[in-house]
């Protein structure tokens, strides 16, 4: 037959459903009589951003499930080795979108650490200040999110409303509301506005008030303890072994928190907080977690812009910034998880090979365990309740 | 407090909230003022760029395309030998391609790139985002003076 | 048969239907207008910490008729494999099934379409039709969510009706007729303890009755605590997914319809319908009747809403426990004890 004669007319429905088929087979899927593949996402308004779930249903409960990353790839490891440090640090913004100034700290840290550098007093507590204002903006999305899952449509309006306040204040300091860009090797790029501090402490309080408004409305509520607690337990075995971190495993009772428990030049030593955990492992210890982060984090705030030292931001840096060879890993505690940089350098401009450990792709493996014997109502709530942020899965 | 069920507390919250002012902002009624530093778009001063391509180089999406050529200016002293200029021919940011990230301002040793909150510059068609040095230049007018800092700043050198 | 005898027209029966079904059809889209605009557009904003639609007409009054415009003008699809014949006629099951509850509520002294003597009965029955066409709109659209959504649907709707109904029963042997007329009647010849000001309206006595009517009608709207059928964060639209255009306009009218239909229902059994004490007589009465019967259904209709935008929703069998193993039970429970007062006192 010639490439240019006219092929046989297609029967579209058939062709169509025979390429369904062909589609759920490529995931390693033994085509059953009975089982309903469901296809959640990618387009699906409960997995934040293009995760795709493979499940197969008997009914209304899961078999088997397979998460299935990588429609959000961006390629950010192989763009570091060919940026220079400033620009990765614009990059990495865009990893955790919602958790901003987080994403850029290990990062700088780690490069200060291979350029010997140390920031000033002034700089580590500021740093801290929107490390943790970033936590703040991040994990109350999530505290109105979760209610937006499971159907309460009201709380996520609050959530917005009152992180406002906090992107507002992020905005008057660094000039972008969700990606700063605001951390450099030796320092920050600014210092702060006038008036920031007491703003900032305004903002705290009505943070605070939003999270007492959120327990009565969702967190007490019958309903929404009904649909989560017992729902989705990770014992903490099973979580330390598929790398969980952050609120996610200390919502099983681990007590583990970077901030506390690993050496870092940023302030939190030097104020009086409390790590949050929870022996249950349910998605309502999830969502109990992190709402008392959010509390502890205004009050970790405040004590920061009590106690804010004088001085310079910025130590001296050369103007063309070239870090020596050598490798170095730094991580952090921040919003999502444990979100860490290998970088390896060889004396350039920007790294050699950057290697970014991000936490939500931790999180998201243990969903093929988790979610087998469970209904789909429920595995809403559990994706809902793990919360992971789609740029931070997939980079 | 344990008496009340979750559930009544929370129709309560709602009913709060009903009699309380809403926090919209109606725009395009009633327009919010960005905060002094906010990142909206990037003014050129023509008159300080000397054309050393630092911005081109170090924008990390390569959206500002420059073009300059070279040009003798009359000696700074009388006997002096003639000195070299640059001239600036094409100075056109891609706003579709810009991540306002502001490494060309920060990079930009003569002080010619500024930031301004200026954000109503939308466009219907993605190549009319491209703007030359003109309007680049018009922008100017809406540059702020930097706020004043915090107390405890270091003073600026 | 002659409707309106006060302003002694004699009509035949014809043109008496014709203008009971041209106020029927007016009714219809104007109160589900309203509805939508009062409770989903504003009071679902306010307490939202927002000021909803602003623009189309003065504070966006003008927004649902924009809205339904809207949908009028899309295009209308048919999924692939979607069967064609009951893809279509399900919207239509659904919303002559809402239409068909207006015809016995009484909006005055002489305002009702056709009082039956079994009006509630009829009411309860041709509002379950609905569960029909929506399994209809779930199995013809050959997708899976929406498969999910009927199902959880047709089980969500059988099992509330039994509280809806047994609720009703209370109601039913309190005043002795099941005609809603008649219900009206007997609040408003009533007496509380031997004080007849304000006639007795059956909340008072049947208040379980009322809190178990209230649940089974969230249930039935399926609103949110209840409404697993159109979860919007899981199943995007359950059984309307595919849906658009006036199609889809046809089930938004039947939710909100039915919404004005179960309101009104609700004030008539519970609230005393449009008697008010001193309510004039004759064609005064009329005209006061539908507004005393609107006031109270948006009281009713503030309830619902009010739950509807505070709760997370149930899941399907939290769903169906609370209604084998408490709705019922406690409706039991209430006929019991309403039959033996009513036979003692």
């Amino acid at each position: 037959m010639s490439l240019t004669s006219n092929p046989a007319p297609v029967d579209w429905q058939k062709a169509s459903y025979v390429a369904a088929q062909a589609a759920d087979a490529r995931v390693n899927v033994e085509l059953e009589t009975e089982g309903m593949i469901l296809n959640i996402g990618p387009q699906h308004p409960a997995t934040h951003g293009t995760l795709r779930v493979v499940v197969r249903l008997d009914g209304e409960e899961v078999v088997w499930a397979e998460p299935i990353c990588g429609y959000m790839h961006r390629g950010y490891e192989k763009l570091t080795e060919v940026r220079t440090y400033p620009q990765v640090t614009t990059l990495i913004n865009r990893i955790d979108w919602l958790g901003s100034f987080a994403n850029e700290v290990p990062f700088i840290l780690g490069a200060e650490q291979l350029m010997g550098i140390e920031a000033p007093p002034r700089a580590q507590w500021i740093r801290t200040i929107f490390f943790e204002m970033a936590r703040i903006a991040n994990l109350t999305l999530f505290l109105g999110d979760m209610g937006v899952q499971l159907g309460a449509l009201t709380p996520v309006f609050y959530a917005f409303r009152d992180r406002e306040y906090v992107l507002n204040l992020i905005e008057s300091a660094t000039g972008g509301r969700f990606h700063p860009n605001y951390d450099r090797i030796g320092g920050l790029k600014d210092d702060l506005p006038r008036g920031w501090i007491d703003e900032c402490q305004g903002a705290m309080r009505k943070v605070r008030s939003f999270c007492d408004e959120l327990e009565d409305l969702l967190m007490g509520n019958e309903i929404f303890q009904a649909r989560t607690r017992g729902i989705g337990v990770i014992p903490a075995a099973i979580g330390l072994d598929y790398g969980m971190s952050g609120a996610n495993i200390r919502a099983s009772g681990i007590d583990w928190d970077l901030r506390r428990d690993s050496e870092s030049p940023l302030a939190w030593k030097e104020v009086d907080w409390k790590v949050w955990t929870h022996p249950d492992g349910d998605s309502f210890a999830r969502y109990w977690v992190r709402l008392q982060e959010v509390r502890e984090a205004t009050s970790i705030v405040d004590q920061l812009l009590e106690g804010l030292p004088a001085g310079p931001i910025m130590s001296k840096v050369p103007k063309i910034i070239k870090v020596p060879a050598g490798e170095v890993w730094c991580h952090t505690e921040n919003p999502l998880g444990e979100m860490g940089y290998y970088i390896v350098s060889q004396g350039g401009l920007g790294p050699f090979r950057c290697k970014i450990r991000s936490a939500s792709f931790n999180n998201v493996s243990i969903l093929s365990w988790l979610l087998k014997g469970v209904y789909v109502p429920d595995v809403i709530t559990i994706l809902a309740s793990l919360y992971f942020i789609l740029g931070d899965i997939d980079r | 407090m344990g008496l009340v069920p979750g559930a009544v507390k929370g129709l309560g919250v709602t009913l709060r909230t009903m009699f309380k002012p809403a926090v919209t902002v109606q725009y395009p009624h009633v327009k919010e003022a960005p905060p002094t530093r906010a990142r909206g778009v990037i003014a050129l001063k023509e008159e300080n760029c000397t054309v050393c391509m630092l911005c081109a180089r170090e924008c990390p999406d390569w959206c500002i395309y420059i073009e300059g050529h070279g040009d003798k200016a009359p000696p700074r002293r009388e006997g002096g030998k003639p000195r070299t200029v640059f001239i600036l021919d094409r100075f056109d940011i891609d706003y579709a391609l810009c991540m306002y990230c502001g490494i060309c301002v920060e990079v930009c040793p003569f002080d010619a790139l500024f930031w301004s909150p200026e954000y109503e510059y939308s466009e219907v068609s993605i190549a009319d985002m491209l703007h030359d040095k003109d309007k680049l230049g018009e922008w100017m007018a809406t540059v702020p003076e930097p706020p004043p800092l915090e107390v405890g700043a270091a003073a600026k050198k | 048969m002659t409707a309106l005898p006060l302003l002694a027209i004699e009509l035949s029966y014809w043109q008496a239907t014709a203008i009971k079904l041209g106020a029927v059809m007016t009714v219809i889209p104007l109160g589900s207008l309203v509805l939508v605009y009062v409770f989903l557009f504003k009071m679902m904003s306010h307490m939202q910490s927002r000021l909803g639609p602003m623009e189309a007409g003065p504070h966006g009054t003008l927004q649902v008729l924009a809205e339904a415009g809207k949908f009028l003008q899309k295009e209308d699809i048919f999924p692939a494999r979607a069967d064609r014949a009951v893809f279509g006629l399900a919207p239509v099951v659904v919303i002559v099934s809402t239409f068909m509850l207006y015809a016995v509520i009484p909006a005055g002294p002489d305002l009702i379409v056709e009082d039956l003597d079994v009006g509630v009965f009829f009411a309860l029955a041709v509002g379950s039709i609905s569960v029909i066409g929506i399994l209809m709109a779930g199995w013809s659209s050959a997708s899976k969510y929406s498969l999910l959504g009927a199902l959880r649907s047709a089980g969500q709707l059988i099992a509330y009706e039994l509280p809806l109904v047994l609720a009703v029963v209370g109601v039913v042997i309190q005043a002795g007729t099941m005609s809603l007329q008649g219900i009206v009647h007997a609040q408003a010849d009533g007496e509380i303890f031997g004080f007849g000001l304000i006639g007795n309206p059956f909340i008072l006595t049947q208040f379980i009755g009322f809190v178990i009517f209230l649940i089974a009608a969230q249930a039935e709207l399926t609103q949110t605590p209840f409404d697993m059928p159109v979860a919007e964060s899981e199943l995007v639209a359950g059984y309307m997914t595919e849906y658009s255009g006036f199609r889809f306009l046809f089930f938004f009218i039947a939710e909100f319809g039915s919404a004005f239909a179960l309101s009104g229902i609700a004030a008539t059994l519970f609230l005393g319908g449009w008697y008010v004490p001193f309510l004039p007589d004759g064609l005064l009465g009329n005209l006061a009747g539908p507004a005393v019967l609107g006031a109270k259904i948006m009281f009713v209709a503030f309830l619902i809403f009010w739950m509807r935008f505070t709760f997370p929703r149930f899941r399907e069998d939290q769903l169906q426990a609370i209604a084998w193993k408490f709705l019922i039970p406690a409706s039991l429970a209430n006929i019991v004890v309403t039959g033996i007062l009513k036979v003692v006192m």
